[in-house]
Formats: C-alpha cells, sequence, structure tokens
C-alpha cells in the first residue's frame, strides 16, 4: 500500500498508484485546502510542496511521489510562509480566494529560492497561477512585502 | 420607558419559515436589473423595517456575527455588508464576525429583487444599505436601553464606542456581551436614530476584510471542499449539443471501473456516482452514450453570426427612439457606419459549479452549495425531490467565483443535482461535481452579440443622429423572470446601457431583434453593459476623431446633464495625465465612461503596440458609487475587473463547431496572467449619497477603452471583441 507523507504526517493510501496527488489529498485526506481548479496543469489552484519545490498536484501521480515529502497550504510553516501569509493579509489580496492557496504556494517558492525577486521573475514564477479575480497587483505587492519583511 | 422584562437572549436564529407554498411553485414577481442610478439605488429609509434579531446575533464572548443574506463570490460584500451593521451598533471590528443567511425570502429578499433572496445586479451593498444600519442602530439602542436600566441612568447619557457600553457621568461601563441576554428582550426600536456621517467609524475607512485570514490558511470553506459522512460523488455526462437527449447508453465499462457504485440515467444525461472525483471521471470515460440531436442546435457560432448580420439589416423592436435619424442621417455632413461582433462568453470561475445534497433524519434535505438565487434554487430542488420548499435547507458556503454563473433562472446545476440525488435513492450525500471542462463547454454564457450603428455629424462635429440596431439572444425570455424583465418582446438586462444612453443624441434609434438559437446564455460580470458600453464608447471615439475634438471633451460635451459622468470623467482624464499623453511612437491613451447599476466608472488605458499584440501599461480609474463603505474593497474590486475582463478583451471566446463547443479548458480559454496585468489606479469621488454596488461597474470600460488607445497609438479602429490584433505592429 502506497505511503504518502502530508505536512509531515504519514498516511497509509489505498488507491490506485495513477490517481492524481490532488485527489488523494482531497479525496482520501480530505485536505481540501489545495484546490482543483483545471487538472491539466494550466491554473496552479492544486500547487503544494514536494520537498519544498512547489509542483501542480493534478499532475502529479501518487505513485510518483515516493518518499517526498508533500506540504500543503494547511501545513506550512517557517519565516517564509509566515511572512507570505501576512503580506497577503496585510493588503487583503483575496477576493473570492479560491486560487489563493496555489498562489500562496507558488510565493513561498519563489521567495524560499530568492529573496529579492523582481518583476520579471515573480512573472517567471507565478504566471502559471491563474486568478480569475484579477487579484495579480496586490499579488505582486504582497510578494515584494513579503520579501521587504523577510530581508 | 424601559421595559424589565427579562427574557430570552438577544440572538433569536432566525426562524425559517415556509415560503412559496406548493412545490415547485416559480411564478413569482421579479424585479431586477435597474436601468437607472435611481432604480439601482436602494429602498428608502421609511421603507425599510428595523429586525436586529435576522441580522446581528451578539454573544456573551462579546462576538457580533453580522448575518449575510448575499452570496460572497469574492466582491467582498461580506465586509461591506457587516461594515455597515458594525459601525451603527458602535462595534469594534475585531469582534465581527459573519455567518450566511439560509433561505429565508421573508426576511432575506433583496429588495431591488422583490420577493426573491438573491444576489446580482451589484445590488447587495444598495439594497441593504438602510436595511442593515436600521438593524444595527435598533440593536444598539437596545444595548444602550439595558444600561440605562441597570444603571439607572437616562439613556440619553449613555455612548456606544468601539465595542464598549459608557455612561460617562457616573465613569460606568459594560461590554456588549454582559448586556446582549437581557437587552434581546427589549422592545425593538421601530425608528431608531441613524448615525450622521460624521459619526461613522467604519465606514470610508480602510479596515481589513474578514475573510483574509480564511482565505491564506487553506481553511474557508468552499462547496468543493464540503465533505458529509459517507459522502459519495457524481459527474454527469451531458450532451456535447445543446438541447440533445440521451438516446441510450452502455455502462458496462463503466461499472467495471474501481471506485464506481452506480450509473444512473438523469435529464440532463447519465450521472456516474464513484467513491471519489477521480473514480468518478474514470467512470465517466468508460461510459458509452448515444444522443438524439433531434432537438439540439447543430450550428456553428459563426453561421449563428450570420444570420444575426442578415437579420440587422432590418429595424428590429423598438427598445427607444426620438427623433427621425433615418432623415437625421441624410443631412448629416459625415456618417459612420459600423459593426460590431461579441462572442459567446464562459464565466469560468476558478471554482468548479458543484453542490451537495443529503437527506436529514427528519425527511428533509440539506443542500451545501454557494447560492446565488436562493428563492429559485430551493423552490426548484424541491420540486424535484417532492417537498415542499420548506423541507429543503441551504447552507451557503464561499463562492469560488461566480461572475454570474451561480444566478440561473433555472438553477440548472442545483436542479440536475436533486435529480442525481433522487435517481442515486437518496441513500448517502451525493456531491455533484462538474468537472473544468463540464464547467466550460456547459453553457450558461454570455450571449453572442451583434451591433450595427449608424451615426453622422454635422459641419460643426455635433452629433445629429444615432440609428442603432442590435441582435443578440435575451437572457430572460422564455424563464420565470421572463413576465417581470421583458417589455414589447424587450429584454432590459440585454439593452442597459445602450438604449438609455445618457448622451445627449438628438435623433436616436436602439432597434433589437432577439437571437433565436439554442444556446443557454446567462448574465456575465455586467451583463448588457458588457457589450453596450463598448459600442457606445468606441463609436463616440470615433465621432469624436471625426469632429476632430479631444474625445474627453467631445464627451463632457454630451454629458452637460449627467453631473456623475462627467465627474468621474474629469477625475480619471485629470489623474491619467490626458492632456500631456505620451507622444512615443506606438503608445497611446484612450479613454471610456459609462454607468451600470447606479454606478458611474470612467477609465483612462495607456496602451503599447507591439508585432501582433499590445501591452496595456496602465489603467487609471475613477468611481462614484455614492458613499465609499469599504473604500479598499472597491479598488480591489475595480483591480480585479480590469484583471476579470482583459482577457476578454485579447482574445477569449467560446466557439461551436457544428454545435460543439471547441473550448474546454484554460488552454483553449486562457484568463488574464500575472505577467499581462496593467498597473490599475483607482479613484473613488467622494460622496454622501446612497451607496451603489461595485461587483461589475469595473468591466463595461476597460474594453473601449483599451480600443480607443490602439487607435491613439496605431491608428487602426478595432471594433470587436476580442480584439482582432493581428495587423498591429510595434514601434
Amino acid at each position: 500500500m502506497p505511503k504518502l507523507t502530508v505536512n509531515g504526517v504519514a498516511h497509509d493510501i489505498d488507491a490506485d498508484p495513477d490517481m492524481p496527488l490532488l485527489w488523494v489529498l482531497r479525496d482520501r485526506l480530505d485536505a481540501t485546502g489545495t484546490k482543483y481548479g483545471c487538472g491539466i496543469a494550466q491554473c496552479g489552484a492544486c500547487t503544494v510542496h514536494l520537498d519544498g519545490q512547489p509542483v501542480r498536484a493534478c499532475q502529479t501521480r501518487l505513485g510518483d511521489v515516493g518518499t517526498a515529502q508533500v506540504t500543503t497550504i494547511e501545513g506550512v510553516s517557517g519565516r517564509v510562509a509566515e511572512a507570505v501569509q501576512a503580506a497577503w493579509r496585510k493588503l487583503d489580496v483575496v477576493q473570492c480566494g479560491y486560487c489563493q492557496s496555489g498562489q500562496i504556494m507558488s510565493a513561498i517558492g519563489l521567495l524560499s529560492g530568492n529573496a529579492k525577486p523582481s518583476d520579471a521573475e515573480i512573472d517567471g514564477a507565478m504566471d502559471g497561477n491563474i486568478c480569475r479575480c484579477g487579484t495579480y497587483q496586490r499579488i505582486r505587492a504582497a510578494i515584494h512585502e513579503a520579501a521587504r519583511s523577510l530581508a | 420607558m424601559l421595559n424589565a422584562r427579562r427574557p430570552n437572549p438577544l440572538p433569536v436564529r432566525p426562524s425559517r419559515r415556509g415560503l412559496l407554498a406548493g412545490a415547485g411553485a416559480l411564478v413569482v414577481a421579479f424585479r431586477l436589473a435597474p436601468k437607472s442610478a435611481r432604480a439601482a439605488a436602494g429602498p428608502n429609509l421609511a421603507d425599510v423595517k428595523a429586525q436586529p434579531n435576522a441580522f446581528v446575533r451578539i454573544g456573551a464572548d462579546d462576538t457580533v456575527t453580522v448575518i449575510i443574506k448575499h452570496l460572497d463570490m469574492g466582491q467582498g460584500n461580506t465586509t461591506g455588508l457587516a461594515t455597515i451593521l458594525a459601525d451603527e451598533l458602535g462595534a469594534d471590528w475585531r469582534q465581527v464576525r459573519t455567518e450566511f443567511a439560509p433561505a429565508d425570502a421573508t426576511l432575506y429578499n433583496n429588495s431591488l429583487m422583490g420577493p426573491i433572496q438573491g444576489t446580482g445586479g451589484s445590488t447587495a451593498i444598495a439594497n441593504s444599505w438602510f436595511q442593515l444600519r436600521k438593524a444595527g442602530a435598533a440593536a444598539r439602542e437596545m444595548l444602550m436601553a439595558e444600561a440605562a436600566f441597570r444603571w439607572k441612568v437616562p439613556v440619553s447619557e449613555i455612548t456606544v464606542t468601539d465595542g464598549i457600553v459608557r455612561h460617562a457621568p457616573s465613569g460606568r461601563q459594560a461590554r456588549f456581551g454582559e448586556l446582549a441576554a437581557s437587552a434581546a428582550s427589549l422592545p425593538v426600536p421601530s425608528e431608531p436614530r441613524l448615525k450622521d456621517p460624521s459619526e461613522w467609524r467604519l465606514i470610508g475607512q480602510k479596515i481589513p476584510r474578514l475573510d483574509s485570514v480564511a482565505k491564506t490558511n487553506g481553511t474557508a470553506v468552499y462547496s468543493l471542499d464540503i465533505r458529509r459522512p459517507n459522502q459519495v460523488t457524481a459527474v454527469v455526462a451531458r450532451a456535447p449539443r445543446f438541447g440533445a437527449t440521451v438516446k441510450g447508453f452502455d455502462a458496462a465499462a463503466a461499472r467495471k471501473v474501481a471506485g464506481v457504485l452506480d450509473v444512473v440515467q438523469v435529464p440532463t444525461g447519465v450521472a456516474v456516482i464513484a467513491r471519489d472525483t477521480w473514480a468518478a471521471m474514470k467512470g465517466r470515460e468508460a461510459l458509452t452514450v448515444t444522443w438524439d440531436d433531434s432537438t439540439a442546435e447543430t450550428r456553428s457560432s459563426d453561421a449563428i453570426l450570420a444570420e444575426y448580420r442578415e437579420r440587422a439589416k432590418g429595424p428590429g423592436l423598438t427598445a427607444s427612439e426620438r427623433g427621425d435619424p433615418q432623415a437625421a442621417l441624410k443631412n448629416a455632413a459625415t456618417v459612420i457606419e459600423a459593426e460590431f461582433t461579441f462572442p459567446y462568453l464562459a464565466h469560468a470561475a476558478m471554482e468548479p459549479l458543484n453542490a451537495t445534497i443529503e437527506k436529514a433524519a427528519d425527511g428533509g434535505y440539506d443542500v451545501y452549495a454557494g447560492f446565488q438565487f436562493q428563492t429559485i434554487e430551493q423552490a426548484t430542488m424541491a420540486a424535484i425531490l417532492g417537498v415542499t420548499p420548506d423541507r429543503v435547507r441551504l447552507h451557503c458556503n464561499w463562492a469560488g467565483g461566480s461572475f454570474g454563473r451561480r444566478a440561473t433562472p433555472t438553477a440548472d446545476y442545483l436542479a440536475e443535482a436533486a435529480a442525481v440525488f433522487k435517481a442515486s435513492g437518496e441513500k448517502a450525500p451525493v456531491h455533484l461535481v462538474w468537472t473544468r471542462e463540464d464547467d466550460m463547454a456547459g453553457g450558461y454564457y454570455r450571449p453572442t452579440v451583434l451591433h450595427k450603428v449608424r451615426a453622422g455629424i454635422d459641419a460643426k462635429g455635433a452629433v445629429v443622429a444615432w440609428d442603432h440596431v442590435m441582435v443578440g439572444k435575451s437572457i430572460v425570455i422564455g424563464s420565470p423572470l421572463e413576465a417581470m424583465l421583458v417589455k414589447n418582446g424587450i429584454d432590459s438586462t440585454t439593452v442597459e446601457g445602450a438604449s438609455d444612453t445618457p448622451y445627449a443624441l438628438p435623433a436616436y434609434r436602439f432597434g433589437v431583434h432577439n437571437g433565436r438559437e439554442g444556446v443557454p446564455v446567462l448574465w456575465w460580470r455586467s451583463v448588457g453593459h458588457s457589450h453596450t458600453a463598448h459600442v457606445m464608447e468606441v463609436m463616440i471615439d470615433e465621432l469624436a476623431h471625426a469632429a476632430n475634438v479631444d474625445p474627453v471633451a467631445y464627451r463632457l460635451s454630451l454629458l452637460t446633464q449627467a453631473p456623475r459622468l462627467s465627474g468621474v470623467l474629469k477625475l480619471a482624464a485629470d489623474r491619467a495625465g490626458w492632456s500631456a499623453a505620451p507622444r512615443e511612437p506606438g503608445r497611446g491613451l484612450g479613454v471610456a465612461v459609462h454607468e451600470s447599476f447606479g454606478s458611474y466608472v470612467a477609465m483612462v488605458a495607456d496602451v503599447t503596440a507591439q508585432d501582433a499584440g499590445i501591452r496595456v501599461n496602465r489603467i487609471v480609474a475613477a468611481v462614484d458609487v455614492g458613499v465609499p463603505v469599504n473604500p479598499d474593497v472597491i479598488r480591489a474590486q475595480v483591480e480585479g475587473a480590469v484583471g476579470f475582463a482583459l482577457s476578454a478583451v485579447l482574445r477569449n471566446r467560446i466557439t461551436l463547431k457544428d454545435g460543439q463547443v471547441q473550448e474546454h479548458n484554460f488552454d483553449a480559454y486562457e484568463p488574464t496572467r500575472m505577467s499581462e496585468m496593467p498597473k490599475v489606479e483607482v479613484h473613488i469621488v467622494p460622496s454622501q449619497v446612497a451607496p451603489t454596488g461595485i461587483g461589475e461597474p469595473g468591466v463595461p470600460c476597460l474594453g473601449p477603452s483599451i480600443a480607443n488607445a490602439v487607435f491613439a497609438a496605431t491608428g487602426r479602429r478595432l471594433r470587436s471583441l476580442p480584439l482582432d490584433l493581428s495587423g498591429v505592429k510595434g514601434a
């Protein structure tokens, strides 16, 4: 039976190894903070971290996760994550909020590897995350704000 | 003066009264889609009852829970509505919580929709303004009366601020939670004193959104996140062509897919019910359905538009008319004739449509979804489930966007959920999930529309004639709302923004042909204004250039009777540096101004031409929504409207080939992305006029301001949407 470590907790998962991580998280573990948006890695709503790297859970098969540590929005922690969430709240980024788990996971991934991203670098890291409410201006500002607070 | 009785704790939970007695009673009086500023404003103060028990609950722990009767799909109305009540109450913002109301049209109807509980037409703040102020003020006076009674002091000496009730002369004070239970027994004042604007502590201030924390840590619950005990998931195989029906199906292979529990036929197709979403989707892939296309729409969107073009040659039904435009055109010095086409558009909210239904021990039903037309949705599901509407309890969740899609006069996806649940045998809770592909190809689009305009100016450049014909499918003809929203065959939600143009056009006619295709259409953020504003604002721009007059000055000359419109136009032009427009090659400014839903918006777009494309550098917006209840939420809505609408200006279209939708996911129908987002500046006009909405009014001006900027930058006049930028060249 495949094992899966999510937010530091190991689970035995009775599922087809082809099942996307997205549906394992949402339907087997009831970890619903990770969202379904498109199922074809076009929107980024399902972004989670595998060993700290942002990936699209809808295109990550359960069988391919192996021993990698899965981190979801419910389990993020540490300086960078706290700075990102604080900036999101300070600037009131969210509207419907449905895409924001994925936006935040991508932003944490960006800032973890690049302490002071330029606008072009933000575009590069965030262009795969769609926000239909159009909150991009505040997402950009919040990433800069988080970077400042971490400096 | 004071009633000394000591009764029930304050928060009387709103009772769920039965409404629309009789299953399926869908014939309801309905009044919607305010066409003018006057109509879009909410009810008068005197017409609103003080109902604190319906809208606020104060806990012993001092929490103030504001009951939200509207759907919050991102527009921030939970924050806005709570602000209104909390300010009148004198609450500390940190003690304020919200809770979505149950379905109960006797308490929670939208007064701009008559007896219907629903959200749309940017009406949430407008229709609630006095209702929530009165509720908050009444609750405040009850707390004051209770304190005066306890302290044996005149109530006139009591004040309430920041969640504390005080008697300054004696130095006594109490928290809300200490007074609430007793205060609840006091008579509800029918005409409580509303605060003067000078006393407002929250309204008009930048205060934090109430949903920011839950929406940044994964705990906000959307419909798709509902998990009931033993819940199963259903997906439905629907006809590839609108109007087709199931001829037959073979479920043998589907039933063999691990996790598939059942396959059942429903009116909209064949439902696969499974242990989880993945199994349901795999089961559907294995299903074979044959469809009967005899009643289906089988044309391509090009053919539908060709039919529209032919019909536009005739005058159509007259929506409005003054003077004799035909005669005036004959005497015009210059006549511009223009055609504008608009495609079908999907709402493409990030959370696909879904709902969960379960049967309760008492024989009633509990439904979990993002409800936008509660009264209609409840009655529709009740009719399918065979119970009275009061037996169907609606539990409203955060909605991951809507843009109009969750407000269907047919309650389409909720009706489908009820049908699937019934067909499932009602054993386990069923979560009906639409995949992204289902959501995008499922119809209920912004209608495709064709406009044809002939406008004439005299030798001095003044407009002398405007003859306008539109062809498009009505949203409400054939729906339960037809009787209320259609007059003389004309759907007010389709022609709004053009047939009632505020421009002083001396000879004017607006004619309408109703489209007849079998494609379901629906309101899409800003409804008729999503195309009418574009036509009006691009045409006016063309006339200004033909007259060799500055486009802002030209508009102002035609808006002398529209002070709020000219006000936002001047403000946006000023803040955008209109008079000192960029002079670099390939760069230009364009302007548009429009009223929708009683709110006034102007936008100036700054655009740079690129090869076969454009870069939108900046949008400067000015808005007048009356009292700006939450200025930061207003700014967010306008910023967001730009991000939402930009992809419709640049590329989005739903097309049909032989009746089949060609776009199924975000690869073929791509929303705006981060790297395309322009800088957006929003300037808010200070006002003490009763507030109107801002969920939609940011959308209409974006397209025309960009199209007009492309003209300024390149000399190319692009009329139709999405803009055909193939011939544009960079500097």
